[in-house]
C-alpha cells in the first residue's frame, strides 16, 4: 500500500479525485475497523429508547454487540453483550425490561448495571477469583449530548462535546423542535442492507446534486401534491431552493437548505391537509414564543442533512430520521433508521410526522429505494476500478468555502479529507 | 356471488388473480381492484402488529398515496424497479377470518420471489391480511396489510414494488 494515494486534493487546480480502491478493497475495509471505527465516537442510541430503570435495547454498534440499558439506579449504560466467562451473548432479545442478564451457557448472571451477581458453583474457584472484577465490560468511553448516546473505543479520544464541536448547534436545532427539549425515538425500526460500501451512504446522505436525477419520481409526486419543485436555474441552482454545504470540523458536515418540501415543525405543505393548518400555525407560534423569531425560522424554515463522522446521519427534513450504518466487508452495509419526534406532540401531529417520513425516506419510501439502487450500481460499476481508478469530486471547488452549495461536492470532500487523514496517519 | 356465504375458493381465486396481475406488471388492472378508500400497509419488521399513526412503518399508503406509488413504479424514472424486477408469488394457507356485512377478513401466507439481473434473488416471506369488500361478481381490496416474517428487512434491501 505504501505510496498509494487515496485522494488527489489539488486546490490550486480545483481538482479533487478519489481512488476507487477505497470502496472495493477488503484490506482497506479491515483497516477502517481499527483506524476509523475504533477511534471515533459512534452513535449507540437515544435516551428515550430506555426511559425506565431496567429498560434495555440490544444492537450492534461499530460491529460490537452491546446492551444499551438503564440500570436500577436510572443510570444509562452501554455494556458489551459478551459473557466474561466464555464469551456468549448474554441478552438475546431486541428490547425489554430486566433486572438481570443471564448467560444460557453456564448460567453466569449479571445485574442491569453489568455487575456479576451469580456464578453457579462458585466454590470451585480459588480465592483469587474476584467476581467484582468480572462484570460485563463497557466501551472505553460512553458519553451523551442532549440524549444522543455515543461510545468510543479509544480511551484517549477527546470528549464527545469537543468531538462534536460546531455540529452541536445542528443537533440543538433538532432538539429545539420539542417545547421541553424532549425528543423521542418513535417505535418501528427500519433495518436494511445495501450491497455497497458504507462510505457511499455517507456521500449519498448529503449529496443534493443527485436529487433531480435519482429522485425524479419523488419530485413528480411532490409537484402532483402542490409543491413547487422547479429548479431556480437563474440562481445557478439545480434544486427548487437555495442550500449550502457547511463543514463542521472533525469530518462532520451538513447541508443547510431553505425548506420547500414541508416540515412537521412547522412548515405546511398541501400533503399535510387543510385540517393541519391550524395546528401547525400553533406549533410555529410556540416556537417563536420560546425561541424568538429568528431562531424559530432557523428551526422551521430550513432543513438539514447532518453527518456526524463517520456513520451517523440525522435528516432533519420531511421528518426527522436517525440513520446509522456499518460495513460488512467492502461491498455491503447494514443500515438502521429510526424516526424522531417531540414527545409533547399531539396524536395528529405524530401521525402527520410519520406519514411525512414515508413520503421520502426508508426502504418503502418514494426516494430511498432509488438511493439504494444508485449505490448498488456504483458498487457494481466499481468492478472496473483498477482500469478506471478515479472518482471525480471537484464540483464547486473553484468557489470559496462559504459559497459552497448543497449541490456542490464540498461536503463530500470534507468527509474524504478526514477519512484520508485517519487512514494515512495524518491526524 | 352468494350474499350469505363466502367460500375459500372464491377468495383464493381472487388472491391468485391479484398475484398474477402483480407478477405480470399489469398494474392498471391491479389498481382497478382497489376500493376508493383502499390502504396498503407494510409495518416495520420489529413492530408487526402496530398502527401507522403511532409507529414507523415501511409503507402506509392511503388511496391517494397508493395511486402516486403506482405512477412512480410504472415510470422508467423509478430506478429501483427499472428494468422491472421479475417476481413470482406463491399464496397458501388462505383462511377467512371473519365476515362483517360486505367486508371479509382474509389471511394468507405468501412467498414472493424477486429477481434482478446478475443473480440477485430476494425472497419476501410473510402473511397477507386483507379486508376485502364483496361485490356482485368479485371482491375489491379495502385494505392490504403485508406482515413480513423476517426479523429485519436485511438482505431484502427495499420494498420498491407492490408486495
Amino acid at each position: 500500500m505504501a505510496g498509494r494515494r487515496y485522494i488527489i486534493d489539488d486546490t490550486a487546480r480545483h481538482t479533487f479525485r478519489l481512488n476507487r480502491e477505497v470502496l472495493v478493497s477488503e484490506h482497506i475495509a479491515r483497516q477502517e475497523i481499527e483506524r476509523i471505527f475504533a477511534r471515533c465516537w459512534i452513535y449507540v442510541g437515544h435516551a428515550s429508547e430506555i426511559p425506565k430503570p431496567g429498560d434495555y435495547r440490544t444492537r450492534r454498534v461499530a460491529g460490537r454487540p452491546v446492551i444499551f440499558c438503564r440500570d436500577a439506579e436510572g443510570e444509562i449504560r452501554c455494556l458489551f453483550n459478551t459473557c466474561r466467562h466464555r464469551g456468549a451473548i448474554v441478552c438475546r432479545e431486541r428490547e425489554g425490561n430486566t433486572r438481570r442478564f443471564y448467560c444460557i451457557y453456564h448460567g453466569w448472571t449479571y445485574d442491569n448495571s453489568g455487575q456479576l451477581s451469580r456464578v453457579p458453583g462458585a466454590e470451585a474457584y480459588g480465592s483469587e477469583f474476584d467476581a467484582a472484577c468480572l462484570g460485563l465490560r463497557s466501551p472505553a468511553r460512553v458519553e451523551s449530548y442532549r440524549d444522543f448516546w455515543f461510545l468510543c473505543l479509544d480511551e484517549a479520544a477527546p470528549s464527545l462535546a469537543d468531538y462534536l464541536g460546531p455540529a452541536r448547534d445542528y443537533i440543538d436545532l433538532v432538539v429545539e423542535q420539542s417545547p421541553g427539549a424532549r425528543m423521542e425515538v418513535i417505535p418501528g425500526t427500519q433495518e436494511y442492507d445495501v450491497a455497497a460500501n458504507w462510505k457511499l451512504m455517507v456521500e449519498n446522505s448529503v449529496d443534493d446534486y443527485h436529487l433531480p436525477s435519482t429522485h425524479a419520481t419523488w419530485l413528480t409526486y411532490m409537484a402532483n401534491s402542490g409543491v413547487q419543485v422547479r429548479p431556480r436555474l437563474e440562481e445557478g441552482l439545480v434544486l427548487p431552493a437555495r442550500g449550502r454545504s457547511v463543514a463542521l470540523g472533525n469530518g462532520h458536515f451538513t447541508t443547510d437548505n431553505i425548506n420547500y418540501r414541508g416540515r412537521p415543525v412547522a412548515n405546511w405543505i398541501p400533503l399535510y391537509g387543510e385540517d393541519a393548518r391550524a395546528e401547525m400555525a400553533d406549533i410555529r407560534n410556540e416556537l417563536v414564543a420560546r425561541l424568538g423569531k429568528e431562531r424559530a425560522a432557523r428551526v422551521a424554515d430550513t432543513n438539514r442533512n447532518l453527518v456526524i463522522f463517520p456513520n451517523l446521519v440525522i435528516h432533519d427534513g420531511s421528518s426527522v430520521t436517525i440513520r446509522t450504518f456499518y460495513p460488512e466487508g467492502a461491498s455491503r452495509m447494514h443500515v438502521t433508521a429510526w424516526a424522531l419526534g417531540p414527545r409533547e406532540e399531539s396524536k395528529a401531529a405524530r401521525a402527520r410526522r410519520l406519514d411525512s417520513f414515508l413520503t421520502f425516506y426508508g426502504p418503502g419510501g418514494f426516494a430511498t429505494p432509488d438511493d439504494i439502487e444508485a449505490l448498488e450500481l456504483v458498487q457494481q460499476g466499481l468492478a472496473n476500478w483498477s482500469d478506471d481508478p478515479w472518482s471525480e469530486m471537484s464540483r464547486g471547488m473553484s468557489k470559496p468555502d462559504n459559497e459552497q452549495l448543497n449541490s456542490d461536492e464540498h461536503h463530500l470532500r470534507t468527509f474524504w479529507r478526514r477519512w484520508n487523514q485517519l487512514m494515512t496517519g495524518g491526524a | 356471488m352468494s350474499a350469505a356465504v363466502v367460500t375459500r375458493q372464491e377468495v383464493e381465486d381472487f388472491l391468485f388473480l391479484e398475484a398474477q396481475l402483480l407478477d405480470e406488471w399489469r398494474l392498471d388492472e391491479w389498481q382497478a381492484l382497489l376500493d376508493d378508500d383502499a390502504s396498503y400497509l407494510v409495518p416495520s419488521n420489529d413492530q408487526p402488529t402496530s398502527e401507522p399513526g403511532t409507529t414507523l412503518f415501511l409503507i402506509a399508503d392511503d388511496r391517494t398515496r397508493l395511486d402516486e406509488r403506482l405512477l412512480r413504479i410504472k415510470s422508467a424514472d423509478c430506478h429501483a424497479e427499472f428494468p422491472h424486477s421479475r417476481t413470482c408469488r406463491m399464496i397458501s394457507n388462505v383462511r377467512i377470518d371473519g365476515i362483517d356485512g360486505d367486508l371479509v377478513r382474509v389471511a394468507a401466507n405468501f412467498t414472493c420471489h424477486r429477481f434482478r439481473r446478475h443473480g440477485r434473488a430476494y425472497a419476501f416471506i410473510g402473511c397477507y391480511r386483507y379486508i376485502l369488500r364483496r361485490g356482485k361478481n368479485s371482491f375489491s381490496i379495502k385494505e392490504k396489510k403485508v406482515i413480513l416474517a423476517s426479523e429485519e428487512l436485511g438482505q431484502l434491501g427495499s420494498v420498491s414494488f407492490v408486495l
